[in-house]
């Protein structure tokens, strides 16, 4: 389903992401992990199209979206949360859905529907995202004022709403409690049951280890393993590079 | 009477223009040119009566369409740059338009006399109001109809989606970009919007001081112009209208007794403002207990 191509990304002479190449499939949870600074969150970006990629390619369902437009991943189907939470903290918890949008499901709506009318995603979606999301009761609230947690959420059911086929979550568990944690692999994992493919780019490891169905690890840029967490748990390359400290 | 006219007329026509500023300032883009897009709308709308012998209603509609194009050309390079560097590019384009004017002639012959724009000389007779008849009191009437429809137009935009989107691209473009919306699009056209707008009130307001010059569109223009969004806040068009009474009712003519001292309090007061009220005299919280007073909980 998404497939990265040899990709690189060079600020200066840093190799963020050095030649990576991984394929996502359908339906799947894949786990991207690695130490601080090996290039998780660039990866990401360089899907998202937040900047320019070095080389490389990145297709989606076979359609090279590389460079595009950050509004063109997202009608492509992909949408993503944000590691340090980027909420519209001025709009409500409401509007925060309202807004997200992808124009490619909407078409045919035409500009009345799209941009003025009030129901546009369907106030029922809209309900089932808050009510998934557990902030049913918070739909008035300004998003500045809601707790970590629930911003976590918000965010979560904000990517939910553009109608992805692939959500890209960037560390969706810093900074939460083992309860917390435990409550986002249960969301993971129901999103799954409704097709939903999705790269987790992670740090907390029972998180990454408890859901996902295969992991890469990058290292300086590089992948350096790829396979299922049972694998990835006993891959010596990895214990030295990222466990190693952590696992001893 | 006629004062109190005046006023109105020229309340009126500030809070258009503090409205075009308004709608550009949501998506965060602080514009200077509105001025400009001001000027082309007075100007346009005044030769149209004038040369062409239009009725004022199409000519200022035309003339807000003009300012609107040019409006939206400027949006696209302005979106190369942010900040105090838009300000300085929208500013310089606002003065451009002014030199534009300033070198302007197009004068023909009207009876025995000649009318039209002459440069430094200004743009006079622009006489549609007196020409027919229209009292001072039926022009602030007809003022305020225009007033009244472009608030009720961005309030009700306010509350659709775009208000929403708009706001959105103004507080994190980054994270606007990533749920799906389009930042060139929603950004030039607010700017489009911005400049219809100023165009609208632009006509207007030459045809009610009948005697334009490239002077009247000059610096302090602009920075009033964005001064009331700053001022009223961003809640809602209620504040660009408060602000604009506030600065133009009391600020102005209240303190006209103490001369030239004025504008030296007039900037004191902005800064003061901004400093204790950095969202504007009516945000948030200011709004909500307005609404609580009215009796309306919130959602």
């Amino acid at each position: 389903m998404l497939e990265l191509r040899d990709l690189s990304k060079h600020f200066g002479g840093v190799k963020a992401v050095d030649d990576l190449s991984l394929t996502v499939n359908e339906g799947e949870i894949f786990g991207l992990i690695g130490p601080n600074g090996s290039g998780k969150s660039t990866t990401v970006n360089l899907i998202c199209g937040v900047f320019p990629t070095t080389s490389g390619a990145v297709l989606f369902e076979g359609r090279d979206i590389t460079n595009a437009p950050s509004h063109r991943v997202v009608a492509a189907g992909i949408t993503r949360t944000f590691q340090n939470i980027r909420l519209f903290g001025d709009l409500t918890v409401w509007q925060n859905l309202w807004v997200s949008q992808n124009s490619a499901a909407e078409r045919g709506k035409g500009w009345f529907g799209r941009w003025l009318g009030g129901d546009r995603m369907g106030r029922g979606d809209a309900e089932d995202l808050l009510k998934f999301a557990g902030l049913e009761h918070r739909s008035g609230e300004l998003a500045r004022n809601l707790a970590f947690g629930e911003q976590r959420r918000l965010e979560m059911a904000r990517a939910l709403a553009a109608q992805p086929r692939l959500l890209l979550l960037d560390e969706p568990a810093a900074g939460m409690n083992a309860e917390e944690v435990s409550q986002l692999a249960a969301r993971i994992k129901a999103l799954r049951k409704y097709g939903m493919t999705i790269l987790l780019v992670e740090h907390v490891m029972e998180l990454v280890m408890g859901v996902t169905d295969r992991i890469a690890v990058l290292n300086f840029g590089q992948k350096i393993a790829e396979g299922t967490p049972a694998e990835i748990r006993e891959n010596p390359a990895v214990r030295k590079a990222y466990l190693g400290t952590a696992d001893a | 009477m006629d004062f109190y006219y005046g006023m109105a007329q020229l309340i009126g026509v500030h809070t258009l223009l503090g409205l075009s500023a308004y709608v550009v300032l949501l998506t965060g883009q602080v514009s200077m040119a509105q001025a400009g897009f001001f000027a082309i709308g007075a100007y346009l709308a005044g030769m149209l009566t004038v040369l062409a012998g239009w009725h004022i209603v199409p000519a200022m509609l035309l003339a807000a369409v003009a300012s609107a194009v040019v409006a939206t050309i400027v949006g696209f390079p302005a979106l190369r740059v942010k900040g105090l560097m838009l300000v300085v590019a929208t500013l310089a384009f606002g003065e451009a338009v002014r030199i534009f004017w300033f070198n302007f002639d197009y004068q023909i012959a009207k009876g025995n006399i000649q009318v039209g724009p002459l440069g430094g000389e200004g743009f006079k007779q622009i006489r549609y109001f007196p020409e027919n008849g229209w009292s001072t009191g039926d022009v602030a009437i007809f003022i305020w109809v225009w007033v009244v429809i472009a608030m009720a137009a961005i309030w009700w935009m306010d509350r659709s989606r775009v208000g929403s989107v708009l706001r959105a691209v103004g507080e994190d473009e980054l994270a606007a970009q990533s749920v799906g919306i389009n930042l060139t699009a929603v950004k030039v056209s607010a700017m489009g919007v911005g400049g219809f707008i100023a165009g609208l009130g632009g006509g207007i307001y030459a045809h009610y001081t009948t005697h334009i010059e490239h002077l009247n569109f000059g610096v302090i223009l602009a920075t009033f112009a964005i001064a009331y969004p700053i001022l009223g806040g961003l809640s809602s068009v209620i504040g660009v209208l408060i602000a604009v009474i506030f600065i133009q009712g009391f600020l102005v003519e209240v303190l006209r007794f103490m001369g030239d001292w004025r504008n030296l309090l007039f900037g004191a007061l902005i800064v003061l403002a901004m400093n204790v009220r950095p969202d504007g005299l009516f945000d948030a919280r200011a709004t909500r207990t307005i609404r609580r007073l009215f009796g309306r909980q919130d959602a």
